[in-house]
């Protein structure tokens, strides 16, 4: 049985990496009493697929995650056995039986929103560095010493108040668009924000 | 004083630019989170070397446990950050703070310290410092939290007594409450509060030690000559707490949200040990042995595991084996768990082949190597240590285990046991060969072996508290003979560093004017000495000749048979008595064996006869004696 949790991750889980949220997810449904089922192999692994990964630091309204159950059971009573299971700051929002045979949940997804609070405010020329970015045809920058293009992954991007700003960036295996590298086009240092992943679309 | 939302604001700010932020922000499952305003008395545990490594501390994880489940009373958790935290921290102006509100340590009425070995004194200070409290003793005022320590290590406690208001000496968990109650009585009654009259009253409680309530002189030797009380009313020997029957074991343990060392649950099954192993320290320090029932460890097993969905558990003891019911427990928690992706441990097995058998039956996955520890590998060393086994068990062991699947065993070994020569450090390559080559016979060429050798270091309280540590030189040139004669590439060799073992060495068995030599090789940046590229050999080294004192005092001396060592004012409640008849017989090769059957009265049973009586029934394990008093007559010494 396959079932789709959707999640907010916030608080202290901000700074809880990947690696760590899935190793959380096996003991969150122990302690929930729910079996997961398990790979076969000499080191069985829980049959668990998470969306996208969540960079450290990141909160988010919307991940998703798929998981297996080694027996069929009634979803009532579900969520709340769950959300009784985590740790502070993670909140279950919709619990979905999928297909056991659907398309692995990585590959579906097409696009995230995000939402950036400034924790010091803009200064006035924001706007105009905002709309400049948007107008432009080519946004050529390097990371990890891979030069890319970041105007195409960039679907939307908009100045809401001086201490918010929302984006809606590429999320596609092959084309995935980084807050950071945004705030970092726009002359904002990362440590000087808080990202939340808002949504994230799929295909 | 920062509030706690200015220094979460503080926070937000670095803690994208550290390693590993999911250990500054607290958040984890089962902590336990209380009204700071209407609660009274507020405690913060604090193990001095980063989360990775403390949050799994049993000890605290019991104290924690126990102030929570007061109603007057909090407890909160604190870790040494990390180099780079600690850098962001000290420019940004944010005080060492808890995991559970973010309130300064300084806010807390008692800081409570685990000291469970010497490498932490550093980090101690630091965390002080950290906390924006004095670091030294004399210089807190009632405006700061009483400053407490705990641990293994307090068993010697003179090193760090300038900086510790108070000791606690054994078991915590009656104690913790007796120093709560009082510093409450001190902290509410206003004007007579002073620091000076609630250490005094402090002082009077079983089992604590106050160090500004003593004097020290010394000999013209360097050696101790008294230590006294200042007042009459401060008792002369501090003897340790110790808990009858063991309370119920904690199983809300706090579920990490990133990858920690030890991340599982834990039952403690047993406390103490009969085995009498010289080198020991635990053993020698933490008698009588304690035993929980099988159903008492069966159902605290399953608790933990509903409550922390932790995929490993371990079951600790210092001699699983030695535990009555070991058949009938791990049966019942082999088919209980056998099936649910779960790894259970058992640590500390004696070689003999039941133990293969223990491990089958936890349905063990063979996915972790097989682990004995024969601590020695010629019979003269193993009489020296009172560790005996023969050459022809260990093979006949580590065979069977090879046989039944598991392709690699872990050997502990020590070197530098006293009159330790290059043939027994020989015969442990020789033997580790021979190890091998058997498991070869029986299960290919794929078999390994891992050799842990570590370093021996003569502890406080022990039978070897009289006996010199090997130089760094000889622990070197022990080391190169080891190395020199295993090359094969399936035994894997690990040592301990000789200036680890040295600095060890000095701190444990330290006087107070050790003191002085911390506090210099702090100042002058010495901490994390527990990790091996921290630490930093030359401040040491010059810390020792800024103060006049020689190292080698400290731990390459014989020391004299007669001589007043700093911590023979705390008592284990093993007599020194006992401790030198058993050095004594080392001397002469001669074993002492299992006490379970015997008693050779090392002193606890007159210590806590009125505890014992108090206690009946089948937890403790000391045979039944008369009059232990009268077996000291039968004991001869050599």
């Amino acid at each position: 049985m396959r079932i789709r949790l959707t999640f907010a991750k916030q608080g202290a889980l901000r700074y809880i990496g990947h690696l760590d949220l899935h190793k959380m997810w096996e003991r969150v449904t122990r302690r929930a009493g729910i079996r997961l089922a398990y790979s076969q192999g000499f080191h069985p692994q829980p049959k668990i697929q998470i969306a996208a990964a969540l960079p450290l630091g990141f909160s988010s309204r919307c991940e998703i995650i798929d998981m297996w159950l080694s027996e069929e059971i009634d979803l009532s009573g579900f969520a709340e056995a769950i959300q009784a299971a985590v740790p502070p700051g993670l909140h279950i929002q919709q619990v979905d039986i999928v297909d056991d045979r659907a398309p692995a949940l990585q590959t579906l997804v097409d696009s995230a929103a995000f939402e950036i609070t400034l924790l010091t405010p803009a200064d006035d020329e924001l706007p105009r560095r905002l709309s400049s970015v948007m107008e432009s045809e080519t946004l050529p920058r390097e990371r990890r010493g891979k030069s890319y293009d970041l105007r195409p992954l960039i679907e939307s991007l908009s100045f809401i108040s001086p201490d918010k700003i929302t984006m809606k960036l590429a999320a596609r295996p092959s084309a995935t668009g980084r807050p950071e590298e945004v705030l970092d086009q726009l002359g904002i240092p990362f440590e000087e924000t808080r990202i939340e992943r808002t949504q994230l679309i799929l295909k | 004083m920062l509030t706690p939302e200015q220094i979460q604001q503080k926070l937000d700010r670095i803690l994208l630019k550290v390693i590993k932020p999911g250990r500054y922000v607290g958040g984890e499952y089962n902590i336990t989170v209380k009204n700071w305003d209407t609660t009274p008395n507020r405690v913060a545990f604090v193990f001095p070397d980063i989360y990775d490594i403390g949050v799994s501390n049993v000890g605290l994880k019991i104290l924690y446990d126990q102030v929570n489940q007061r109603e007057d009373a909090l407890a909160e958790r604190a870790y040494a950050p990390w180099t780079d935290m600690e850098l962001f921290m000290r420019e940004g102006g944010i005080p060492l703070y808890s995991l559970e509100t973010f309130h300064p340590l300084a806010a807390f009425d008692i800081i409570g310290i685990s000291l469970p070995y010497e490498t932490l004194y550093t980090n101690a200070l630091n965390v002080l410092d950290l906390a924006g409290i004095p670091v030294r003793a004399s210089e807190r005022t009632m405006e700061h939290p009483l400053i407490l320590v705990g641990g293994h290590s307090t068993m010697n406690p003179e090193p760090m007594h300038a900086f510790i208001d108070a000791f606690v000496i054994g078991e915590g968990e009656e104690a913790i409450h007796d120093v709560i109650n009082t510093v409450a009585r001190f902290r509410q009654s206003g004007t007579t509060g002073t620091r000076e009259n609630m250490l005094l009253a402090l002082s009077k409680i079983p089992g604590i030690y106050v160090p500004s309530l003593y004097t020290v002189t010394y000999q013209e030797d360097g050696t101790v000559e008294t230590v006294a009380p200042v007042r009459a009313d401060v008792p002369k020997v501090v003897t340790k707490r110790m808990v009858a029957k063991l309370p119920p074991p904690p199983t809300k343990f706090i579920v990490p949200n990133t990858e920690t060392v030890h991340n599982r649950a834990t039952v403690e099954i047993m406390r103490g040990c009969t085995r009498g192993c010289r080198f020991c320290h635990a053993g020698m320090i933490t008698r009588p042995v304690r035993e929980r029932s099988v159903a008492e460890v069966v159902a605290a097993a399953e608790e933990a595991i509903r409550s922390t969905g932790f995929e490993e558990l371990a079951l600790l003891s210092l001699s699983s084996s030695d535990y009555t019911n070991i058949l009938e427990l791990v049966t019942t928690i082999g088919e209980k768990f056998g099936d649910k992706h779960l790894n259970i441990s058992l640590p500390s097995l004696r070689i003999e082949s039941v133990s293969i058998e223990l491990m089958e039956r936890l349905k063990d996955r063979r996915s972790f190597g097989f682990t004995l520890a024969p601590e020695a590998a010629t019979e003269r060393m193993r009489r020296i240590i009172n560790k005996f086994i023969t050459d022809e068990d260990l093979l006949n062991t580590t065979r069977e285990i090879y046989a039944r699947g598991w392709t690699t065993i872990k050997l502990y070994f020590m070197i530098g046991h006293p009159s330790e020569t290059i043939e027994d450090v020989e015969a442990i390559a020789t033997l580790a060969k021979k190890v091998l080559a058997e498991g070869r016979k029986v299960a290919g060429m794929k078999v390994k072996l891992n050799l842990g050798v570590s370093t021996f270091v003569p502890k406080s309280q022990t039978p070897f508290q009289w006996v010199p540590c090997d130089t760094t030189g000889q622990i070197k040139e022990k080391q190169d003979v080891l190395r020199r004669m295993l090359k094969d590439k399936n035994i894997k060799l690990s040592w301990t560093h000789a200036e680890d073992t040295f600095l060890e060495a000095f701190l444990s068995r330290g006087d107070r004017k050790i003191a002085g030599v911390i506090y210099t090789a702090w100042k002058n940046g010495a901490k994390f000495d527990a990790w091996n590229d921290q630490y930093r050999y030359p401040i040491w080294l010059a810390a020792f000749e800024e103060h006049g004192l020689d190292p080698d005092f400290y731990t390459h001396r014989q020391r004299r048979l007669d001589e007043t060592f700093p911590w023979d004012h705390i008592s284990a409640a093993v007599r020194k008595n006992y401790l030198f008849q058993d050095f004594r017989m080392s001397l002469e090769g001669e074993i002492r064996p299992d006490c379970r059957q015997k008693c050779y009265a090392c002193g606890i049973l007159p210590t806590f006869s009125n505890q014992r009586r108090e206690n009946p029934g089948e937890g403790w394990k000391c045979p039944d004696v008369k009059s232990p008093a009268k077996q000291l007559s039968v004991i001869s010494v050599p």
